[in-house]
Formats: structure tokens, C-alpha cells, sequence
């Protein structure tokens, strides 16, 4: 079959790779309808999640029909349509039990990897460097899935794949952010980031009752996207002071809930961003923290701090006084998606969350690395490149 | 383009380079004035399942019988309903120092057959199987590439555990 593979920092390319076994008997083998670019690949593209291999297919958000079932699979049959959520869990360890299942305790193959790197190992990711479990990725035509009864869910007939699509990671992953994030009715919420996950999280705190909802980016597409089919207001950070305007916006009390969606490379228009950019090319930090420090210092007294975007390692000048001082609750996690893909389908069934304007560029797989090209470099207002393996 | 790769898999290599050591010095060698069981601690799981399930009639599970009397074994409640506590001690105290370096690199340390068998257990007793790796697709071979297949090869009987 066909896929896309990873072969070195800033290196795709689409190769004939051999197909997906099942090789447990709780596997289904899903035929991908589509598959999309994530924010977080962006760091295996640069280099900055060290255990990829050249060769490694790369993807973990799709959707696509169920080809193959294992003699233990109980919830699927073949035919099925389903978007599979790009953790794999196992769903009966005490983490996934407790809907914390992003932390699987059975779903990645190569412990020692992330024990080593975290301290305790995550759960398993499709297409996300051998640290989550080295599972080949859903930029392909087909793909195995683990612990199926699980993970897969069916999509209801209303939803079309384009919306369902989002269903397997950006959508609960922002849901996540807001949720985890203590989001409350009246609650003015800031978002740091207007990628899909950004507008996802200030989407899901809107619908948990946030009064006002600030999204920040400086791409004014995804500033304007994001006012139109999200309905937050924004603030363009590179023509103005953040911590200022939210200060003004809030009555001088600063949000309730702040949420990153940006991640290990976030960028930053002052000294600090220069700062950042030397000592991770250095290496004496792997992550660019500049929106995590920001939304700590703008958070409101007591508030609370959300993590969503991807970090692998250190982050230098992590404002720990201000968190402390000012009675933060920080949290972060990869998503627990299991625990909420089944509501936002019902969600996207009813109207209430829409997500398929995310899906700025379709295409066939063949092109996928000039999806990544576009995706990467935001040309043409790309938000989500969206590949389809079948045509 | 090719000099930025170049530099990245440089970077990388020395990064993987000083994981390596961090991770071969993760466990210190017995010293003569320390506390004896660093030279051989009990390898602990939580097994998210009841003591009566985890040793059915006082027996072992599999894959962990298998290890026959090479190991002692403990088993114990775990608290505020996490199930049980599940543990493995080497009778015979694993290489130390530089020995032991080598044994764990080459593969020959017995506490990765001990480590693999606790978890291979609790994955079994917990889903009724244990998940097996994708296999390699295309396979290019580059230096970084071989570190990470070592530590692949190394990674279910390594970590903390």
C-alpha cells in the first residue's frame, strides 16, 4: 500500500509500504477514507521528538471503514464507518477506568522509551515516533488499530466524513483543554492559538458556558476563521500587547481559564522569542514555551492554567513564582479522547460543533508532502491539509 | 537543506548519546556504605484487577511462573481500590557497575526478563493480551536509526519498572 513516510527532518515522502496485519486479536485493519495533518507533526518534521526512524509512517487523526476485524473485537463488524481516536488504550487498566486514557497503562509497546524520557511511559499514538509505541501512522491506505472495541467509534449517519474527521483528536483534544481546564458558566477563557485545536478549545468553552471566549494567534485567516465559524472574539498578537489587552478586556482581572494550544514551537515577536529560537537550536532547551509563559502571567489571580500544546522535553524560564504566587492550577495532558469523541459526534449530529471549515486544503495522498509543505508554512491560508488515500 | 539535516541528525545522535548514559547510569551500582537494595530492588506493577484474580488459587500468573525459581514474588493488595500490587525480586543479586552496563546494552540482564514478564502479565490479565509492535515499514538504515533500534529492542524490559 501506499503511505506517507517519514525520512529524516523535513523529509516525506509517499512509499509502497507492506499492509497492516492483524496482529491482535482485539485489531480491526481500517481502510483510511481520510487523514489529516496535526500541529504536533510538525515537530517530528523539525526534529524535535528524537525516536522516529527513517521510514516511519506518519498520521493519527483519521477516519475511515472497518476491512478487517479480530476474532476478539465485540463493538465492530467490516463495513463500518469510524474515526479512531489517535491514542491507543486499552480500556480496562486503572487509567483508562478512570478516564484519564491517554495514559494507558497496555497501549504502547515501548515503555522503556518513555519511562525513560518522562519518567512514566503515555499511552500509544499512531505515527508519533517509537517514545509512543512506534505504531505506523493513518497517512496510508490502510491502517491497524489496537484495542478496537476501544477506540474506534461508529460515526452517525448525519455526520459526513469531513466533520467526523476531526472527531479523532483536535476536537477532543480542545474539548479537552476547556473541560480539564475547570471551564465554568460566566467564565471569561483565553486560548492561546487558532489552529484546529485552538478553535476547538474555545468552541467546547463556549458550549460549557464561558461568557467570553479570547482567541489569540497572529495569522489573521485563522483569526478571521475563528470569529466566523467559532464566534470568539481575537486579539492579533503581533500588533498588539496580549497581557494588556486581556487586562483591559477583563476588567483588570485577567481570564478564568487559560488555554495553550500551541506548543513546543510556538513563536514570539520580542527578545524573548529570539532567546527561545538560539537556545533550542542549541539544544539547551527542546521546547519554545513562549505561550505557556504568557498565559501564566495573564492568568487571573487563582485561576487556571491548561496545557494542550505538545511538549517532549525542558522548557527554560518557566515562570514557577507566578504560578505560585498567584495559586495557579496548571494542567496538562495528551487528549483522553475516548472519554469524549462519542458526545462530540453527537455534538456535530445536532449542529452544535462544526468542523469541517478546518479542512482548508483536501487532496489526494500523493500530495501530502506538499500538504505538509503548505501546512508547515501556513501558504494559502492552510489550516488542516486533508489527505484521501483512496482516490 | 542537506547541512541543516545534516546538523539536526548530528544533534540528534549526540542527544541520543546522552540519553544512553542517563539511562545506563539510571540505576547506581551497590555501594559498599549505601543501602544494600539498590543491587536488587523488587520490580513493582500495579495490576488494575483483585488479588484473587491475579493468583488464582496461589498460582502464579503467566508469563511470570515461567520464571520458575530465578525470582521471589509478592503480592499485595493495592490501596484505595487500585487493585493489586504485583512484584519480582531476582534471588540472584543482576550484574553491577561496568557488567552490568554491558548486560543491559547487549541484552543479557536478567531484570529485562523480569520487567518484560511483570508487564507482559499485568497486560494480560488486565486486556487478555499483550499488544505487539507494528513491525518496521521501510527500513533506511541511519545512524540515529541504530541507536533507536537498540533502545527499541531494549524497550519493554527497560524503564523505571
Amino acid at each position: 500500500m501506499k503511505a506517507l513516510c517519514w525520512q529524516g527532518v523535513n523529509e516525506l515522502s509517499v512509499e509502497e509500504v507492506p499492509d497492516p496485519q492483524i496482529l491482535n486479536a482485539q485489531d480491526v485493519i481500517v481502510k483510511v477514507r481520510l487523514t489529516t495533518t496535526c500541529g504536533s507533526d510538525l515537530h517530528l518534521l523539525g526534529g524535535y521528538i528524537p525516536a522516529m526512524r527513517a521510514g516511519d509512517v506518519i498520521g493519527h487523526e483519521f477516519i475511515g471503514e472497518v476491512v478487517a476485524v479480530g476474532s476478539e473485537v465485540r463493538r465492530h463488524k467490516m463495513g463500518d464507518r469510524v474515526v479512531v481516536c489517535s491514542f491507543i488504550s486499552c480500556g480496562r487498566c486503572w487509567y483508562c477506568e478512570n478516564d484519564l486514557w491517554s495514559l494507558c497503562d497496555n497501549g504502547n509497546t515501548n515503555p522503556g522509551i518513555g519511562q525513560a524520557l518522562f519518567g512514566y511511559e503515555p499511552g500509544g499514538v499512531f505515527g508519533y515516533s517509537h517514545a509512543m509505541g512506534g505504531f505506523k501512522g493513518s497517512h496510508a491506505e490502510y491502517v491497524r488499530v489496537p484495542f478496537a472495541d476501544h477506540g474506534a467509534f461508529p460515526v452517525p449517519e448525519g455526520v459526513d466524513d469531513t466533520s467526523a474527521l476531526f472527531a479523532s483528536d483536535s476536537a477532543p483534544t480542545g474539548w479537552m483543554g476547556a473541560h480539564l481546564g475547570g471551564v465554568k458558566p460566566g467564565d471569561v477563557v483565553a486560548v492561546w492559538g487558532c489552529g484546529a485545536v485552538g478553535q476547538m478549545a474555545a468552541r467546547a468553552a463556549m458550549l460549557l458556558g464561558a461568557e467570553r471566549v479570547i482567541s489569540i494567534d497572529r495569522h489573521p485567516e485563522r483569526l478571521a476563521m475563528t470569529e466566523r465559524h467559532v464566534g470568539a472574539e481575537t486579539i492579533d498578537y503581533s500588533a498588539t500587547d496580549v497581557g494588556a489587552e486581556l487586562r483591559e478586556r477583563t476588567g483588570g482581572r485577567g481570564p478564568d481559564v487559560c488555554i495553550e494550544a500551541v506548543g513546543m514551537e510556538a513563536h514570539d515577536t520580542g527578545v524573548q522569542g529570539v532567546y527561545d529560537q538560539v537556545k533550542q537550536q542549541l539544544r539547551l532547551e527542546t521546547d519554545r514555551p513562549s505561550a505557556v509563559r504568557e498565559a501564566i502571567y495573564a492568568c487571573r489571580k487563582g485561576g487556571s492554567v491548561f496545557v494542550l500544546g505538545v511538549f517532549g522535553g525542558t522548557v527554560d524560564k518557566f515562570p514557577l513564582g507566578a504560578m505560585m504566587n498567584k495559586g495557579l492550577t496548571v494542567r496538562g495532558a495528551q487528549q483522553h479522547g475516548q472519554r469524549y469523541i462519542p458526545m462530540l459526534l453527537e455534538r456535530m449530529a445536532k449542529g452544535e460543533l462544526k468542523t469541517s471549515h478546518l479542512a482548508t486544503h483536501l487532496m489526494p495522498l500523493d500530495e501530502a508532502p506538499k500538504g505538509y509543505d503548505l501546512f508547515k508554512n501556513k501558504k494559502d491560508g492552510c489550516v488542516r491539509a486533508v489527505f484521501h488515500p483512496g482516490t | 537543506m542537506r547541512r541543516t539535516a545534516t546538523m539536526a541528525a548530528a544533534v540528534a545522535l549526540a542527544g541520543a548519546g546522552a540519553g544512553m548514559a542517563r539511562w545506563l547510569s539510571s540505576r547506581r551500582a551497590a555501594d559498599p556504605g549505601g543501602d544494600p537494595r539498590e543491587a536488587n530492588r523488587w520490580l513493582p506493577v500495579t495490576v488494575n484487577r483483585s488479588p484473587e484474580e491475579v493468583m488464582p488459587e496461589g498460582r502464579l500468573p503467566e508469563p511470570l511462573v515461567r520464571l520458575g525459581d530465578t525470582v521471589e514474588v509478592r503480592v499485595r493488595k493495592a490501596p484505595g481500590g487500585r487493585g493489586t500490587e504485583l512484584a519480582a525480586r531476582l534471588l540472584e543479586p543482576p550484574p553491577q557497575g561496568a557488567r552490568g552496563a554491558v548486560a543491559r546494552i547487549s541484552g543479557d540482564d536478567p531484570r529485562q526478563e523480569v520487567r518484560r514478564a511483570l508487564r507482559e502479565a499485568k497486560s494480560l490479565l488486565e486486556t487478555g493480551e499483550v499488544l505487539r509492535p507494528d513491525e518496521p515499514s521501510t527500513n533506511r538504515p541511519t545512524a540515529t536509526g541504530k541507536v533507536l533500534d537498540l533502545a527499541i529492542r531494549r524497550a519493554s524490559g527497560e524503564g523505571r519498572l
